[in-house]
């Protein structure tokens, strides 16, 4: 996922006189206070921080309240999205006229109707909506499922992305990284996938359950055709 | 599936062969109509602009709707909910303000329900509706002024829980898509806050949606601010009422009027003593803010009680002990906001009702602590121990040995040297006198469980107060002094015999000097609460001095002689209120409730005399000291 950067930082904090006793805490604080916020200065959001306070001495400032400033050096976990980007989040919320998503958690993005790509259809599976792919049958987003996307554009104070899933390498993770970054051919046999995941002994416990899920669905699937006949 | 009949009407929106519309045709036409005018406005073809208008028309936030209007918009706004992402900032900015425009109250469930729907999906709309949706929703929190009025009547209770409950679902929406929503939303909440001078229904009505967010997980967001928000409301409307106030009261029986039975035979005799007309400004002002906090009290009573049932108290009160801390103890003698933590700490005694002693306790011994904010806690302390019936008395002796430990430790470091200086101790002396102001309230309960008693007679009390140079009994208020006293005295808790202080004034010179100009010698947060309706959540928890067991006797009514100064104070501006206190000490043979007020001892109003350090100089009006909860005023 693009946008997360590490940066060092040879920060200033200014600690009020009052905090004098414990400039530790009162440090900590105040770089609490950046998380989870836009900041210019950074230009991003800082999501983590790490601090070391080198040296005992800080400079008094003269002035009506004598503010200390801490020299710090820190290292930030920055997260600063840009147009163009690719970003990768978690489905909350599908509807026919567009999909919001989660980015790390907190950040929020929605791709509306017209910037899905023609390939997705809407449909409702299993009382659920879903965007399906017309050309590669397997790959499917819904509810839950992580996918990536392209930063059409974002409101950077409240980190409300407008995204896009107009380029052809975007869409659902499950089914990309099988499918798009391996370089294999995209419409592989159940078999192939199967044989695949024998080869993976590690991601096996998740690949496996994720298959036993779809075959579920798609035993539930013939069953509600059925009904629907009926 | 919405059905809507049309009227008559020859536009082509809506308007279908049979009359009747289906959802999605609606969609299609209000996606033409948003569509056809998504242009410059000189290029808009005259039709499109009619049909947007009509659309403006049945999206009309000014209008009184029928049942089949109501309708119709409820497909409008379903409709439109579906195409979101084709509504434009600045192509459809009246629609968007007319839909920002409607009111919850005044529709029906099915255009409420799709009203919000549209907002939650405006909302999810990157970077454009948010602020928009979260002022629309929380201006929704009142309901609109004309329903204000007759919100009291059961149907619109009714209707106020649904609304309620429906806002703060779509706000649960809006966060599920959007989690730093909050962030916006606290803002918004805060600047949306009503004032205290704004009516007493406009305060009630607002907490009350706003502490249901609580509830919520968007509570967890949210953190403590909101209450951090309320308590600073309550604790506006408490400074607004001043002690004069409360005093005013004494002629003209409102709201601080204590509804008690027995008290109603004395009604009548009120009446017969000449009253000064009442200050109709003054008093009436008074009241209204004494309304509004009761009122308030109420609702944010009935919340923590809603989350002691839910099994949440514990994190709201961890929250209020913060608020506690940084707004309450440091305000200047509140009256009635410090209740609130009274009431939390009733609903869990084992847990919070500890929590809160030891908090106290803590910031009294800690050194970090500035002295006033230490005498506070000790105040509070004490009027708390005393006070909470829900305290047990093991609670309270453990508390207590804390305290006098504290309070022994101090001695020990004193050099036998000097003269008596209460200003620079007065920290010590603020404990002392909690010490004793508690044994007054508790010493019969503690001396009736054999190992408590044990624990009380190895407190090293007499070598404390009976330090020779720090001497607190001269020092401390001396009508504790004198209660203490006589309590220890039957109940022998001193070998050494103790002098016996036949000193009637109700402070000394000495008291005033270590409590200061803002007199923390005389503040006793717990006092006998004084808003009428919030008072049955404290009144089951509160102990009244009449119910006290003292050591040396059962029956109160004997001993009332020994505190007639309590309640006579010599105060020549107020001599109204001294002819009734008069005439309370007349007939105060059979008087229950002036036995109440014995103990409840709370300062006449600001002290606005001269800074007088120098106490051998009498100062001509002393603080008066009044009984704060009586009835016969």
């Amino acid at each position: 996922m693009d946008g997360l950067t590490v940066a060092e930082a040879d920060l200033v904090v200014y600690v009020h006189p009052s905090k004098a006793n414990k400039a530790r805490h009162a440090v900590l604080r105040q770089l609490s206070s950046l998380l989870f916020t836009y900041d210019e200065i950074f230009d991003g959001v800082i999501l983590a921080y790490e601090i070391d306070i080198p040296g005992e001495h800080a400079k008094i400032l003269s002035g009506l309240i004598p503010y200390f400033g801490v020299k710090v050096k820190a290292n930030l976990l920055i997260f600063s999205p840009r147009p163009d980007m690719l970003l990768e989040g978690k489905v909350v919320k599908l509807v026919k006229e567009s999909i919001h998503v989660i980015v790390l958690g907190f950040s929020s993005a929605a791709i509306m109707l017209e910037d899905i790509r023609e390939e997705f259809r809407y449909k409702i599976k299993h009382g659920a909506g879903v965007f399906a792919s017309s050309s590669h049958k397997r790959h499917v987003i819904k509810t839950g499922s992580m996918i990536r996307f392209l930063v059409k554009s974002l409101d950077e104070e409240i980190l409300h992305i407008s995204g896009s899933l107009v380029p052809p390498h975007t869409g659902c993770i499950r089914w990309l990284s099988r499918h798009v970054e391996d370089g294999s051919h995209p419409d592989r046999s159940l078999k192939e996938l199967k044989k695949d995941v024998e080869r993976q002994p590690q991601g096996e416990v998740i690949t496996h359950s994720a298959q036993g899920e779809k075959f579920l669905n798609q035993t539930r699937t013939h069953k509600s055709r059925k009904r629907a006949r009926e | 599936m919405m059905g809507v009949e049309l009227a008559s009407n020859d536009l082509p929106i809506f308007v279908v062969e049979d009359g009747y519309l289906s959802d999605s045709e609606a969609f299609a036409s209000v996606i033409r109509v948003l569509d056809g005018v998504r242009t410059a406005s000189v290029l808009v073809a005259q039709s499109d602009r009619d049909q947007y208008d009509y659309l403006l028309s049945i999206v009309d936030p000014g209008k009184r709707m029928g049942p089949d209007e109501e309708a119709l918009l409820a497909t409008a706004l379903k409709a439109l909910s579906g195409a979101v992402s084709k509504i434009d900032i600045v192509y459809h900015g009246s629609l968007i303000s007319n839909i920002f425009g409607l009111c919850l109250w005044n529709y029906g469930l099915n255009a409420r329900n799709a009203l919000l729907e549209l907002i939650t999906s405006l909302a999810a709309v990157p970077d454009k509706f948010l602020d928009g949706c979260l002022h629309m929703l929380v201006n929704n929190f009142l309901p609109p002024r004309r329903l204000r009025e007759s919100i009291s009547q059961s149907r619109w209770i009714t209707r106020k829980k649904e609304v309620h409950s429906e806002l703060h679902m779509a706000l649960h929406y809006i966060a599920d898509v959007v989690p730093l929503a909050p962030m916006k939303l606290k803002s918004i909440i805060e600047k949306r806050m009503p004032r205290c001078t704004d009516p007493k229904d406009m305060i009630v009505l607002y907490v009350e949606c706003m502490l249901g967010l609580e509830n919520d997980e968007i509570g967890e967001f949210l953190g403590s601010t909101l209450l951090a928000k309320v308590v600073d409301l309550l604790t506006d409307l408490d400074v607004n009422i001043t002690w004069e106030d409360i005093l005013q009261e004494e002629h003209n029986k409102g709201i601080f009027e204590m509804e008690l039975e027995e008290w109603e035979d004395n009604m009548g005799h009120d009446a017969e003593v000449g009253v000064k007309p009442p200050m109709e400004n003054g008093v009436l002002k008074g009241n209204a803010f004494a309304d509004k906090l009761d009122g308030l009290m109420v609702i944010v009573c009935e919340h923590l009680k809603s989350r002691a049932v839910n099994g949440h108290l514990l994190k709201v009160f961890e929250a209020l002990s913060e608020i506690f801390r940084s707004a309450m103890l440091k305000l200047h003698k509140s009256k009635f906001a410090q209740f609130l933590m009274f009431y939390a700490c009733s609903l869990d005694p084992d847990i919070c009702g500890l929590k809160f002693a030891v908090l106290l306790t803590d910031i009294f011994v800690s050194k970090n602590e500035d002295p006033d904010s230490r005498m506070k806690a000790v105040a509070y302390l004490a009027s708390y121990l005393a006070r909470a019936k829900f305290i047990s008395s093991s609670m309270v002796a453990s508390i207590l040995k804390r305290l006098v430990d504290w309070c022994f430790e101090y001695c020990q470091a004193q050099d036998n040297q000097g003269k008596i200086n209460p200003q620079a101790h007065r920290v010590f002396y603020s404990g002392c006198q909690a010490a004793m102001y508690i044994l007054c309230f508790r010493m019969r309960s503690i001396l009736d469980v054999p190992h408590l008693k044990h624990l009380l007679f190895h407190m090293p009390l007499g070598s404390i107060l009976c330090h020779p140079t720090l001497d607190p009994l001269k020092i401390c208020l001396p009508s504790i002094v004198q209660e203490f006293l006589r309590q220890a005295k039957a109940a022998r808790l001193f070998k050494t015999s103790v002098p016996y202080l036949y000193d009637n004034s109700l402070e000394s010179e000495f008291s005033k000097a270590f409590g200061g100009i803002e007199r923390l010698d005389m503040f006793f947060p717990f006092d006998p609460y004084l808003l009428k309706e919030s008072d049955r959540f404290m009144r089951p928890n509160f102990e009244f001095w009449s119910m006290v067991k003292t050591t040396y006797s059962n029956c109160n009514s004997e001993d009332e002689y020994e505190f007639d100064d309590l309640d006579a104070p010599d105060f020549p501006e107020n001599a109204g209120t001294y002819e009734e206190h008069e005439d309370l000490d007349l007939d105060h043979g059979d008087d229950l409730e002036y036995s109440l007020n014995k103990m409840s001892i709370t300062p006449k109003s600001a002290f606005q005399h001269p800074i007088n350090t120098n106490f051998h100089q009498p100062s001509r009006m002393p603080a008066r000291i009044r009984p704060s909860v009586s009835p016969n005023w």
